[in-house]
């Protein structure tokens, strides 16, 4: 799926694609992860630099939903789940920080958009609201902020009020990226999102992507490796629970260390 | 070869009487209730029926007002309702999401086991232990009272209302709370805020079959309430309900007098009453799964 409405990858700050300054912003040491006695991640290392976008790729089962959902523990949700090694956030063990607080930092936009069956402007005064913004200027200011960053802005300025079911799947994801920008995170987990998308609405949730990342930290999960290419500075390859390769984006995709990488990428396996 | 056709034709024809049979049951009892309550309303006008407000059906002249027994009915249902639906909706919710699994199989048989427990012996229970309770706690001369009867009549629709709203909270989408969750709600949020949101229509709906259930039993609350056929003004009264009066006076009443034909009156009364609560369940449940 090429996509010809996407600006080509100028953003990008640095001369490989990572920001020239380079913070770590998540160092994660010899993680596993198990749900009962399936082994979905194993002994990693790895760490997210502050301002990039990572794109993740891998087959199915690869460990990468994982992965993510270790870092604002929703894994902590799952039966039978336990994990072993350390993620520091900010050099922090996330394990000590109160999952609410920590969501609250670390935001996640799902693979099937999640609106509430409540109206556009409510479903993102929803989080702010809930920790506590009541004034009205304040939540309009911040709704306007997010709309506008999402590209959803001109859109629905005329109809906020209104139910946000009756958006278009596009529009609902990018609501819903408005609506965790309404939290002001540090960084934003993207499960897949335009997993359900058309082309259009995939090339505008890409454009904000690559504005957020001036602001935000972003680890992306795709299926789609050509989506991780045009939008990730750096990508990691995982397979079988394993991280097989983590590179710059143009590295991973012209010239892979490993072989396995390099097969998935072209379509061999996955 | 002929034959297999017949056996089948049989068969197909057997089992479509089977399926219609449940609403051909329903519409011969409505005809008949209607058949025998009509000729009441040629003696007696229906405003005086529904709005009188004495029933001695067999004093002279006798009197045929059912708003005592309309009322105590309703007190009851509300009290029933008041006792049953928070206690309902927050054990659903404990089952559902916050329970870990061994309890809820646990509470989940608990439930099924309250269920089977048959009308009478409840009320019997109710009286021997409920009554005179609370004859003594708020010192009245009597304790089969209107409150009695919501205590126990609620203990029978909580199974109803539980096992409903849980079906309704579990259909909720998984993605909704983790939605909610990943935006830093906490898990008593996500609950309040989305999970209940969504689940409405269905507590709604679990809600009203309690309330169903409630109005139109019979036995508990005839063993409980007091019987007696006067407007109530508070919880702590006697009351008679609909149902009862049927079930009391049926047994003494001369086949063909006005009297057998007005318990038919009611019963078309009560026919009615649950016929609006189930359909308006129906409309939620039904809206629920769109």
């Amino acid at each position: 799926m090429v996509n010809p409405v996407h600006p080509a990858p100028v953003h990008r700050c640095g001369v490989h694609g990572v920001p020239e300054i380079i913070i770590n912003k998540v160092v994660m040491k010899e993680l596993d992860i198990w749900y009962g006695k399936i082994h979905a991640l194993k002994s990693l290392n790895m760490n997210i630099f502050k301002n990039e976008i990572l794109g993740i790729i891998g087959p199915a089962n690869s460990g990468k939903t994982s992965f993510l959902r270790q870092l604002n523990r929703l894994n902590d949700l799952e039966l039978n789940y336990k994990a072993i090694g350390e993620v520091l956030l900010d050099d922090k063990d996330i394990q000590s920080i109160n999952p609410e607080v920590l969501r609250r930092r670390v935001g996640m936009i799902f693979a099937l958009p999640q609106v509430l069956p409540i109206s556009i402007y409510d479903n993102i005064a929803y989080g702010p609201r809930m920790h506590g913004t009541k004034d009205r200027k304040r939540l309009d200011a911040i709704v306007e902020e997010t709309l506008n960053a999402s590209f959803l802005w001109d859109e629905v300025k005329d109809r906020l009020l209104e139910s946000a079911t009756k958006l278009s799947g596009g529009q609902q994801q990018r609501l819903c990226i408005s609506r965790t920008l309404a939290l002001d995170p540090e960084i934003i987990l993207f499960d897949e999102p335009c997993s359900g998308l058309d082309p259009i609405s995939t090339a505008k949730v890409e454009e904000s992507m690559l504005k957020l990342k001036e602001k935000c930290t972003i680890v992306l999960v795709t299926n789609n490796t050509k989506q991780a290419a045009r939008v990730s500075d750096r990508t990691a390859f995982f397979l079988m629970g394993e991280l097989i390769e983590i590179d710059t984006t143009e590295k991973i995709f012209t010239a892979p260390s490993d072989k396995r990488t390099e097969g998935y990428i072209l379509g061999k396996f996955g | 070869m002929k034959l297999r056709k017949i056996i089948e034709f049989i068969i197909e024809k057997l089992i479509f009487l089977c399926g219609v049979a449940s609403i051909l049951f329903v519409i011969l009892i409505f005809a008949f209730l209607l058949k025998e309550g009509i000729s009441f309303f040629k003696e007696v006008s229906f405003g005086k029926f529904i709005g009188g407000r004495y029933w001695y059906p067999i004093s002279e002249p006798p009197q045929f007002g059912i708003l005592p027994l309309i009322l105590g009915s309703l007190l009851v249902t509300l009290g029933a309702i008041i006792v049953s639906v928070p206690l309902s909706i927050a054990a659903a919710f404990y089952i559902s999401e916050v329970a870990p699994i061994k309890m809820k199989d646990i509470l989940k048989a608990g439930i099924e086991m309250l269920a089977a427990i048959p009308s009478v012996v409840l009320g019997f229970i109710g009286m021997v232990t409920l009554v005179p309770w609370i004859k003594k706690a708020f010192h009245l001369p009597t304790g089969l009272t209107a409150f009695s009867g919501s205590i126990m009549l609620g203990l029978m629709a909580m199974p109803t209302i539980i096992s409903i709203s849980e079906d309704a909270i579990n259909a909720v989408p998984k993605s909704y709370k983790e939605g909610a969750l990943a935006l830093g709600a906490t898990r008593w949020q996500a609950m309040y805020r989305v999970v209940i949101h969504a689940a409405m229509p269905g507590i709604i709906a679990a809600t009203m079959l309690g309330i169903g259930r409630v109005i139109g039993e019979t036995m508990a609350v005839m063993m409980i309430t007091g019987n007696a056929a006067v407007i109530p003004h508070t919880f702590l009264q006697p009351v008679r309900t609909l149902t009862a009066t049927i079930a009391a006076e049926m047994g003494e009443t001369v086949h063909g007098s006005m009297h057998y034909y007005s318990l038919f009156a009611i019963g078309i009364i009560l026919f009615v009453i649950t016929f609006i609560i189930n359909f308006t369940a129906d409309i939620f449940l039904h809206r629920n799964r769109k």
